[in-house]
């Protein structure tokens, strides 16, 4: 870990100040819960020279909007977000999504904003003894040919196969969230699909926010309520606790009167650089009655093109299979919990 | 000492804890110090002079150091210096000397020696400066340069390559030879299994990093605190390898945050902390990062192959084990993987073998049930397999084959309650109720599965010394220099102090963890209760000796009692016929103007008798798994595990130990395991995030059933270990009831959810 100078900021204008002013030409990095830029830190994946401290910013409330939705504020911590009862109610689909990340220690210090922003776990990436494109522009990519079985089977490039690790973000991209950013001249707002990038020939580039931007919160749309009651997180991992997704599945549906489903949302974790959707998977089952074959037809869409890495081949099935599990299991109508398939027993102990 | 040592203060049960008398459950006394954080660690200690130093670690797998430049390092401030081959201080050249004391035959490794890397991750430099910051930083500019040579990290590449090991290794012994014709058995045979298994790396990662710290004292005296499984090891290992007599070198271990075989041999943070305590004259910490601790031993991969035969009844006609496991290029590390399969059951027709394929990696070593982890989880699944060939109940296929003698040799057992084992576990797990059938039991996504396995660990007892001490103020001080890893060694070497005494706990001091002690093993093997525990019981019962012998001189009553005739209770020495004949030991002490009775002891094993027997802890696991066969998830919901492992000298303890055993079966059985990428030769499974244990939320009950068993010829107390035991047969008890549920066999380690995944 390298020296580096530490401001906290009190307002955001000057956080992005701070952020912009690169003493030295070294770089500058907000930090909130610190869960993850302190690891690559520690690594020597990251080098900042200045830390910004963003935690005193009034951005940590969770409050209803005007037209019906919900603002996260992006310094809300992640156990407070999935236990807010307006999130439970409303969009228990991100309280499950949270609570089948991390550890309940993690969640405690992990913002909204810092998970958005979090990087790929690929263990290249964490080791500088060896290439990445990622971490180190044009070194090449050792996972393409190497261990490469929590990577990519979508949208990958042949510099980089690495994976966004969020549970949270697959369940904001499926109920299409929006993320409010600020820099020094104005504030965008940035549909959740446009937040993360595939990694194509910059590999170094996890999202479209700039460096010098500030997440301020994330936006929940009313209308994404309408499939509170029909969702549901799967998660596959390899222990039951703390461990990344193999392949992850958030999945809503909006039921009819008459039982036909009107509308469809399902987004993929562990198997992109981003939370993968596709809109026309998402129109097949569009005033279907729930059924077996209408989730297969939406899985093959939203899985086509899907290519193993070698040891990775076997998420394409599992991707499959746990796609029209999580359709069954939300048409079945939401429980409350981490939607860890297999597991309804321990629902209470969350 | 000089003026910088520190007395040791050993943890003390609490004033009130009162008697607990051997067999029953006692809280840990180093407890309190532990979860209050005032027990010291390793990396804790320190001095006024202290300086950290951090490691540079290789990143070729093999080849040699072209050149190192320390511009950058240097520049740094506070930095101190970097040490390397290139200005170690002097060592001695001469292989040797670096062998400690359970080191396996070859050559062992020398760190800092020269240019040559042998394998990823080689300590190559120690950067030192005033704070640990700004070494970790300067280390990170430290620019080596390497010339790059073929490497070869795969074992089922290279098996052709196999080789016989070399047997010199303390705890090893080589498979025995054939029994009866295997082969031709087995050609003849109706019912056969013929399989093969791959288990695959694991590193120990105790929670506690390796770390040494050297305080240096103004004479050139170095006391040092090393995270170590026997301070006598590693103070043997850094007085040969620098050549520093015994007296200028005490180690320390009081505490242990965890080894799992580990901390067995000296770990290279050992000599590098001594090199720069020698060449700057000061005090210096070194502690590894946890990714550092991939750099160091682990659990060598297998490739297995166990063929058995029986009649159609099922009756075992030959079992055949071969093992082909992973060394390094410069040492033969053995471990007994197949020697249970000639231990286990009744057979006429045996042949077992085991080879090492030599890779460019550091040399494996033990690590919790070494050998026995692995070659057991293969024989038990083979035998599984052999109960479908057969339809028959795993269980009644076990106790058709139980041996009543050690198969191989002939020799009786010491004792051998496992047929307790299995009756016991069978009985609390439920198992009468198991339909034979596989995929029987189905909850909605889940079928249900139910497997068992025998488990196995041999029954070992070394030699050790220990004195016992009574002060004059009534306080029973013993010591012996043991090592407490966590499994409780503080707490039942003071239990087994006061039960020969009849005292308080709090009335007793134990201390151990400091070289300088009374010679004690290596910690390791399930061995220190049957052995420091003897040496201490030994001791105890000759320092009632003395006393007695003081006590004659002191009354008429007790000189012409004898020895046989006076018991010790409650602080008294007294007459058994006339309790009220009685002499407090403060008393006894006073009267004979004597400030403390001591006596050493020497326990020495009598391996004169122990080798008409074989010795073995048995075990019997029982399993309940709930696969979810389409997504591959696998969830264990019950486990039993009865054991027969002697008398157990504090239940509460021995339980715990179990649990964590069991524990860990289930993480060989589903998650553990160091990915390699063969092309760079590199472990890539660095950090707790990637390299998997089980959580809380994959851990369910465990039942801990302790079968009556009193074993006097493994040791003095009737006890055997209970350190490996609790591990052994639960992969395969796991894996046996993922095929129960299933239907789909699984020969490999872990089984993770794509491997578990229906087609």
């Amino acid at each position: 870990m390298n020296p580096f100078s530490y401001v906290a900021a009190k307002e955001p204008g000057s956080a992005i100040a701070a952020l912009a002013a690169n003493e030295g030409g070294g770089t500058a990095c907000m930090i909130a819960g610190g869960t993850n830029l302190i690891d690559l830190m520690k690594q020597g994946v990251m080098h900042p020279t200045r830390l910004v401290d963003i935690n005193a910013l009034p951005m940590a409330a969770i409050e209803p909007m005007v037209d019906g939705g919900l603002r996260l504020g992006a310094l809300a911590r992640n156990s407070e977000t999935a236990y807010h009862p307006d999130v439970r109610q409303s969009y228990p689909l991100v309280s499950a999504a949270i609570l089948s990340g991390a550890s309940p220690q993690l969640r405690n210090m992990a913002s909204n904003g810092g998970n958005v922003l979090q990087r790929t776990r690929c263990q290249y990436f964490y080791d500088v003894a060896v290439a990445c494109n990622k971490r180190e522009p044009g070194s090449g990519c050792p996972a393409i040919g190497g261990l490469n079985r929590y990577h990519a089977i979508l949208g990958a490039s042949p510099g980089c196969i690495a994976v966004h690790p969020s549970d949270f973000c697959v369940a904001l991209a499926a109920l299409d969230a929006t993320v409010v950013v600020q820099s020094a001249g104005e504030e965008r707002r940035v549909a959740f699909a446009d937040v993360h990038r595939l990694p194509g020939d910059r590999p170094h580039m996890d999202t479209t926010i700039a460096s010098d931007e500030l997440i301020v919160a994330i936006e929940l749309p009313a209308n994404s309520a309408r499939f509170a009651n029909h969702s549901a997180y799967i998660k596959i991992r390899d222990r039951a606790s703390y461990a990344f997704a193999l392949v992850s599945v958030a999945a809503g549906l909006d039921i009819g009167d008459d039982g036909r489903i009107e509308s469809a949302r399902v987004a993929l974790g562990g198997v992109a650089h981003k939370p993968w959707r596709i809109e026309a998977a998402e129109e097949l089952l569009q005033r279907e009655m729930p059924n077996d074959e209408a989730y297969e037809r939406c899985a093959a869409r939203l899985l086509e093109g899907a290519v193993g890495q070698g040891q990775n081949d076997f998420k394409i099935s599992m991707a499959l299979r746990a796609i029209v599990r999580a359709l069954q299991t939300a048409a079945a109508g939401t429980r409350i919990d981490t939607a860890n398939p297999g597991r309804p027993d321990l629902a209470a102990r969350e | 000492m000089t003026q910088l040592d520190d007395t040791l203060v050993p943890p003390q049960a609490a004033p009130g804890t009162g008697e607990i008398p051997l067999g029953q459950p006692a809280s840990r006394i180093d407890g309190p110090a532990k979860v209050t954080g005032t027990a010291q660690f390793a990396a804790e200690h320190g001095a006024p002079d202290l300086c950290v130093g951090v490691i540079v670690n290789a990143t070729i797998a093999k080849g040699r150091i072209t050149s190192i430049d320390a511009t950058a390092t240097l520049a740094v401030a506070g930095a101190l210096g970097v040490i390397s081959h290139l200005n170690r201080p002097h060592v001695r050249s001469w292989r040797l000397f670096y062998k400690d004391m359970i080191a396996p035959g070859g050559k062992p490794f020398r760190p800092l020696h020269d240019d040559r890397i042998a394998f990823s991750g080689q300590p190559v430099a120690l950067v030192v400066a005033e704070t640990f910051e700004a070494a970790r930083y300067a280390a990170s500019l430290l620019d080596v340069r390497y010339e790059r040579e073929p490497h070869e990290t795969k074992l089922a590449a290279n098996r052709d390559c196999a080789h016989t090991p070399s047997r010199f290794k303390a705890g090893y012994a080589p498979p025995p030879d054939e029994k009866g014709d295997a082969k031709r058995a087995f050609a003849d045979a109706s019912v056969k299994v013929d399989v093969s298994f791959d288990t695959h790396i694991e590193h120990h990662h105790p929670m506690e990093p390796f770390a040494t710290t050297v305080i240096r004292s103004s004479d050139g005296h170095l006391t040092i605190y090393d995270k170590t499984q026997s301070s006598q090891n590693s103070r043997w290992y850094v007085s040969r390898v620098f050549g520093l007599s015994r007296s200028r070198v005490t180690v320390r271990n009081p505490f242990v945050g965890g080894a799992f075989g580990a901390a067995l041999r000296p770990q290279y943070q050992l000599p590098l902390a001594v090199m720069a305590a020698l060449q700057l004259e000061r005090s210096v910490r070194v502690a590894m990062t946890r990714e550092q601790m991939v750099t160091i031993g682990h659990r060598p991969a297998t490739i297995q192959h166990v063929r058995l035969a029986a009649t159609e009844t099922g009756q075992l006609l030959s079992i055949q084990h071969d093992a082909v496991a992973e060394t390094s290029q410069h040492e033969d590390y053995v471990e007994n993987v197949v020697n249970w399969s000639g231990q286990l059951y009744g057979c006429e027709n045996i042949k077992l073998g085991y080879e090492l394929v030599s890779l460019d990696h550091y040399s494996p070593i033990e690590m919790r049930a070494p050998g026995g982890a692995q070659g057991v989880f293969a024989l038990e699944v083979a035998m599984d397999e052999l109960s479908y060939e057969l339809q028959k109940d795993p269980l009644a296929l076990r106790l058709q084959n139980y041996a009543e003698v050690d198969p191989i040799s002939g020799l009786p057992y010491s004792s051998k309650e496992l047929r307790a084992c299995y009756a016991q576990g069978a009985e609390k797990f439920g198992w009468s109720r198991r339909p034979q059938a596989p995929r029987s039991m189905r909850d909605r996504h889940e079928w249900t599965g139910w497997g068992m396995a025998t488990g196995i660990w041999d029954a070992l007892q070394m030699f050790a010394r220990a004195k016992a001490e009574l002060r004059a103020d009534g306080q029973l001080v013993v010591s012996s220099a043991a090592t407490d890893i966590g499994t409780g060694t503080y707490t039942v070497m003071t239990q087994i102090a006061a039960d020969t005494f009849g005292l308080p706990l709090e009335r007793v001091t134990f201390h151990m963890g400091d070289s300088t002690l009374p010679t004690a093993p290596v910690q390791g093997g399930s061995s220190h209760v049957a052995t420091v525990g003897s040496a201490i019981a030994g001791a105890c019962e000759k320092l009632q000796k003395a006393l007695h012998t003081l006590a004659g001189k002191n009354d008429k009553a007790f000189k012409s009692a004898s020895f046989e005739s006076v018991e010790f209770a409650e602080g008294t020495i007294r007459l058994r016929s006339q309790p009220a004949t009685s002499w407090s030991l403060a008393d006894l002490l006073a009267a004979s103007k004597e400030s403390s009775v001591s006596v050493k002891y020497l326990l020495l094993p009598n391996v004169l008798k122990q080798r008409k027997f074989s010795r073995a802890a048995h075990s019997a696991v029982f399993c309940e798994v709930k696969v979810d066969e389409l997504l591959g998830t696998v969830r264990v919901t019950r486990v039993v595990s009865a054991i027969a492992a002697g008398q157990i000298m504090n239940p509460k303890a021995a339980t715990s130990q179990i649990t964590g055993g069991v524990v860990w079966g289930i993480s060989q059985a589903l998650f553990e395991e160091t990915q390699c990428d063969h092309r760079l030769g590199r472990f890539m499974t660095r950090s707790l995030a990637d390299y998997h244990v089980a959580s809380n939320r994959d851990t369910p009950d465990i039942d801990v059933i302790f079968v009556d068993e009193d074993d006097r010829i493994v040791s003095q107390l009737g006890a055997k270990g209970v350190g490996e035991i609790g591990l052994v047969g639960v992969a395969a008890a796991v894996c046996n009831a993922i095929y129960h549920a299933t239907g789909k066999r699984v020969r490999q380690l872990p089984m993770t959810p794509d491997i578990v995944m229906a087609d």
